[in-house]
């Protein structure tokens, strides 16, 4: 497999796992064909295809060969293309850290915060108090450092898109606050530095668009 | 070189017993610490503040927790003797997806298997018999999920063969009939020392079983 084959990615605009692998490959300098999956509606013969086990996006194409789970297909990217801009520290001990924060956000955290903002109101108080505590943890492990990958944007800073973009769009639907600036300083300020990269900032999906589209499809299942 | 390593672990776990095998593969001399999951101790909450489970792997005083990336971390530490992932990125990348697999979809159907009551579990057993077939469409005709060598995704699945037999006791059903590639597959691990090292017996499972319920609180 070489670098010259062709990359397709096949995508959904508002998702952050889909956004994860662009801003990855936008990062490396990377050209790609990008495909818009209806995965909601009609999902297409090709992401059958490409993903037939999860029938999910991201899925990444590499001349005829598909890997799938963004995680997966950012380690993938890192390895395939030996570029300037590492995501991974080359320390095996980093690495593992970069890995263990990396699912963290995976598995823990963006669910809480999702269902802190989503739930039913009975459960909301005990929620959005699980979410603080998940965020307390990256907060500290953030610390001083400019990004979660020191003084680069890394694994988990692309792990944690989410909570850099999308988390504030969430809460601005939902009504529900989880992050602040007071709660979360740190937090906050490397929010507003990631989403400064010019290479982030263009695979961002539009603000209202995504607004919108949470309040849409997620807002009336909360009035109950 | 002088490493100190230490597990910290607890016998029935099939994410320790990775761990376990991948120290073992390498020739790696590690210090097993027994851990009493309902009274954690201290060196636990300290190493694994995060999240609080084991298995712990504690590398001259630095913890990494998540059996999956011990077994990547362990690779890279002591790299030459039996890789585990493939230096190809597309294998390597399949080796991580099916890993990825074998935690989000096998784990769950087994926990409703022996920790949920009724329809719970005959519905655990359904979902896991699925992805045991899906693993077996995956391994084919191969002798480990990596084609000759043993590695990555075969440790990452062969800590639940040693739950197999307490699966079909609860459950009432067969394994083998139902995917008897992947027993093959089980038994060609099982000759592994590193395995023999690392696998409870599967009676000893099946007996500490109803313990465990009782020990969650199901019965």
């Amino acid at each position: 497999m070489n670098q010259e084959e062709q990359v397709k990615l096949l995508g959904l605009w508002g998702s952050p796992f889909s956004k994860r692998v662009e801003m990855v490959l936008k990062l490396k300098g990377i050209p790609y064909e990008y495909i818009e999956e209806d995965v909601y509606g009609n999902k297409s013969p090709m992401l059958l295809k490409y993903n037939p086990i999860h029938k999910k996006v991201p899925v990444l194409i590499h001349g005829d060969r598909s890997i799938a789970e963004s995680l997966v297909i950012v380690e993938y990217i890192e390895d395939t293309w030996k570029t300037s801009e590492p995501i991974l520290p080359q320390d095996p001990y980093e690495r593992a850290m970069a890995r263990f924060w990396a699912k963290y956000v995976d598995d823990k955290v963006i669910l809480a915060l999702w269902k802190a903002c989503w739930g039913p109101e009975t459960e909301r108080e005990k929620m959005v108090d699980e979410a603080s505590e998940d965020l307390q943890c990256l907060e500290k492990e953030l610390g001083d450092k400019q990004f979660f990958g020191g003084e680069t944007i890394g694994f988990v800073d692309i792990a944690a898109d989410f909570i850099g973009y999308w988390l504030g769009l969430v809460q601005e639907a939902s009504g529900v606050t989880i992050m602040t600036a007071e709660k979360f300083p740190k937090l906050q300020r490397w929010s507003e530095d990631f989403v400064a990269n010019s290479f982030i900032k263009e695979a961002l999906p539009p603000k209202q668009k995504l607004v919108a589209l949470f309040k849409t499809k997620f807002g009336s299942a909360k009035s109950k | 070189m002088g490493d100190e390593v230490i597990l910290l672990d607890y016998w029935p776990s099939m994410f320790g017993m990775r761990t376990r095998i991948a120290l073992e593969e390498k020739n790696v001399k590690f210090d097993y610490k027994e851990q009493d999951l309902w009274n954690k101790s201290s060196i636990l909450l300290e190493m694994n503040p995060v999240h609080k489970k084991i298995p712990v792997l504690i590398h001259n005083g630095k913890p990494i927790c998540e059996s999956l990336i011990q077994i990547e971390y362990i690779d890279e530490v002591w790299p030459g003797k039996n890789p585990f992932l493939p230096s190809d990125p597309y294998q390597r990348a399949q080796a991580k997806f099916w890993g990825d697999f074998i935690d989000n979809k096998v784990y769950g159907p087994t926990r409703l298997i022996w920790g949920a009551k009724g329809e719970e579990q005959e519905a655990g057993k359904k979902e896991f018999i699925e992805m045991l077939r899906t693993l077996e469409a995956e391994l084919g005709d191969k002798v480990y999920f990596g084609g000759e060598t043993f590695g990555y995704v075969d440790i990452a699945l062969i800590g639940f063969y040693s739950w197999f037999e307490a699966y079909e006791k609860f459950r009432n059903f067969s394994v083998e009939e139902e995917c008897p590639k992947l027993i093959a597959w089980g038994k060609r691990c099982v000759k592994r020392e590193s395995v023999v090292k690392s696998l409870p017996d599967s009676e000893k499972i099946t007996k500490f079983l109803p313990q465990l319920r009782e020990k969650i609180g199901i019965e």
